[in-house]
């Protein structure tokens, strides 16, 4: 429907080509020189025992037979895995079952909680890490509240046994807001007589969630789980400001290994070999989910 | 009818629930910044019992948030700027020519959109050496904006591919060149997108981590890793911290009151959306 007017916009006025490439030439230089150089970079030294500062030695793939080897590397992606639990799984279960349970059409007023819901998208999570640290010391609100209604409070982040949950559930606060308003727009959006015709079938709730709900959010699902996955994988400030890693290595994720590997134990060539994995692992997640979407918008097309 | 009504009570009283605890936090922060240490035992939420401005006074001086601010203001504003104009310029380049290699080079260009900055942190901060540039705000500046140009290639191009080829027509008819067309055409219809590119860029260079963790030390901090890494008698004076978190928040969090909706898109889009 729109083809013709898309082509008849490739010849005039904008015809040269060398006006595109001027055009993208000074940015695409900087992007070259700053992310495309350094990625290959790091894939490269990845190869080589290096400290960061002397000449790369000893070409091979020690690096990465040590990182298989390493117990502070599996430790750091269980701990990454751990977080999807809580970045990813909780806020989307959380999203869909607020979605399923509201009134069906129009709230009003969604604007506000939509405000309100995004905050902790929008904060720095250093501010949000001295918030919680703050919220979970020994003396602190937290425990305030759990002694007024009768529990024994702890220091919860420097507890061995409850640092991750800790530091998780920080993860889930922060992405909770973003799963659910994605979720109650896209259910706002599915059409009404959807239902309708589904409790005509004699459908129960169960199913009405199962068939009309789910495959109508589908969209919202898979930009959900992409976001929220990936910041899972990420995660960096958060936990450095929250635990730093510890106590011990219980809260240790696999970017705070690559920085304590590069930048403080001058082992350059294994943390660019972490780096390599985690960059191919978001890479492979964020491809398929890309390529997802537009198998669907193919399917829809059609 | 009532049913529907009863209905909508409920919905609102969840979401209540939830938007409550998404503010909380937040709320106790704004009110623990106006307090003394001594005040701190009354609880999280009790009022100040009197809203003092001593503990700003104390981050922006004594532990140098000024400092701290400036060094944001000098990394950020150059940054946004920058990659703006940058990802305008390619923006019109991918969403109105045809050129080979378009798609390819959008697919590089798509790297930058996944990839976090742990996997190019190395060979940067080795780059950075070798150019001598390694804590200077530079360290910090380039980068940043080489990786914006990623998001804001694929936002403004999402714009432009999408603009009415009618417009453009129109004013070629009317004698404009093709320059004529980007500054008298494109350019000021583009400014809701540009806008919300700057607010976006703004957010994501202000609140950046990792990279000047790496890059600079000392008064070259910017505000979140100068909080984080707060050390002495201000880092366990929770009044001071509380306040210092809120004048690292406040700048984003004024600018995403004014431009919500360009956030909330902007941060979902952040999802792979070509």
């Amino acid at each position: 429907m729109s083809a013709p007017a898309q082509h008849s916009r490739s010849w005039r006025p904008f015809g040269q080509r060398w006006q595109a490439y001027l055009l993208i030439l000074p940015g695409v230089t900087l992007y070259a020189l700053f992310v495309l150089v350094p990625i290959i970079n790091t894939a490269r030294y990845s190869f080589y025992d290096w400290t960061g500062f002397s000449e790369p030695t000893n070409p091979g793939l020690q690096n990465y037979a040590e990182m298989f080897r390493d117990p502070d590397f599996w430790r750091a992606i269980g701990n990454n895995a751990f977080f999807v639990i809580f970045y990813t799984l909780i806020p989307i279960l959380l999203g869909l079952f607020l979605a399923s349970i509201l009134t069906r059409g129009r709230l009003r007023g969604m604007t506000i909680f939509r405000a309100g819901l995004f905050i902790p998208q929008v904060m720095s999570p250093v501010v949000v890490g001295i918030i919680w640290r703050w919220l979970f010391t020994l003396d602190g609100p937290i425990n305030i509240f759990l002694e007024s209604i009768g529990i024994q409070g702890r220091a919860w982040l420097g507890d061995f046994a409850w640092s991750r949950l800790a530091v998780g559930s920080v993860g889930s606060w922060v992405e909770y807001g973003l799963c659910m308003v994605l979720f109650i727009a896209g259910a706002q959006a599915i059409d009404e007589e959807l239902y309708d015709a589904a409790r005509a079938f004699g459908a129960n709730r169960w199913q009405e969630f199962r068939y009309v709900l789910l495959p109508g959010l589908r969209q919202q699902i898979l930009v959900a789980f992409v976001l929220t996955f990936i910041a899972a994988l990420r995660v960096f400030d958060l936990v450095y400001v929250l635990t730093s890693g510890g106590p011990g290595k219980t809260t240790l994720v696999t970017s705070l290994l690559i920085y304590d590997e590069a930048f403080n134990r001058n082992r350059a060539g294994y943390a660019s070999a972490i780096a390599v994995a985690i960059g191919v692992i978001i890479l492979v997640v964020s491809g398929s989910v890309y390529w997802i979407q537009q198998r669907q918008a193919a399917e829809e097309e059609q | 009818m009532t049913s529907r009504t009863r209905q909508d009570a409920f919905s609102y009283a969840i979401l209540i629930v939830f938007l409550v605890a998404a503010l909380l936090p937040f709320i106790g922060v704004v009110l623990t910044a106006f307090k003394d240490t001594g005040e701190l035992a009354a609880g999280i939420f009790a009022l100040p019992q009197q809203w003092r401005f001593d503990n700003f006074a104390e981050a922006w001086t004594g532990a140098r948030f000024s400092t701290y601010f400036g060094s944001s203001l000098i990394v950020v504003i150059p940054v946004v700027v920058i990659a703006t104009i940058l990802s305008t310029m390619s923006g019109v380049a991918f969403g109105m020519f045809k050129f080979p290699g378009a798609n390819a080079l959008l697919l590089v260009i798509l790297l930058g959109l996944m990839i976090p900055f742990e996997a190019v942190i190395i060979p940067l901060w080795q780059l950075m050496g070798n150019l001598g540039l390694r804590d200077t705000y530079w360290a910090v500046i380039l980068p940043q904006i080489a990786l914006s140009f990623s998001f804001g290639t694929f936002w403004m191009r999402a714009y432009f591919k999408n603009f009415p080829s009618e417009i453009i027509d129109a004013a070629v008819v009317d004698g404009c060149t093709t320059w004529g067309v980007v500054w008298r055409v494109l350019f000021p219809l583009s400014m809701p997108a540009l806008l919300s590119l700057v607010v976006l860029l703004f957010m994501w260079t202000w609140n950046e981590f990792f990279l000047v963790l790496v890059m600079v030390t000392g008064d070259l901090r910017t505000l979140p890793v100068g909080l984080a890494l707060l050390r002495g008698r201000y880092a366990t004076d929770i009044p001071v911290m509380a306040a210092g978190s809120l004048l690292v928040s406040l700048p984003v969090i004024i600018l995403y009151l004014f431009f919500q909706r360009s956030f909330i898109r902007g941060i979902i889009s952040g999802a792979v959306k070509a």
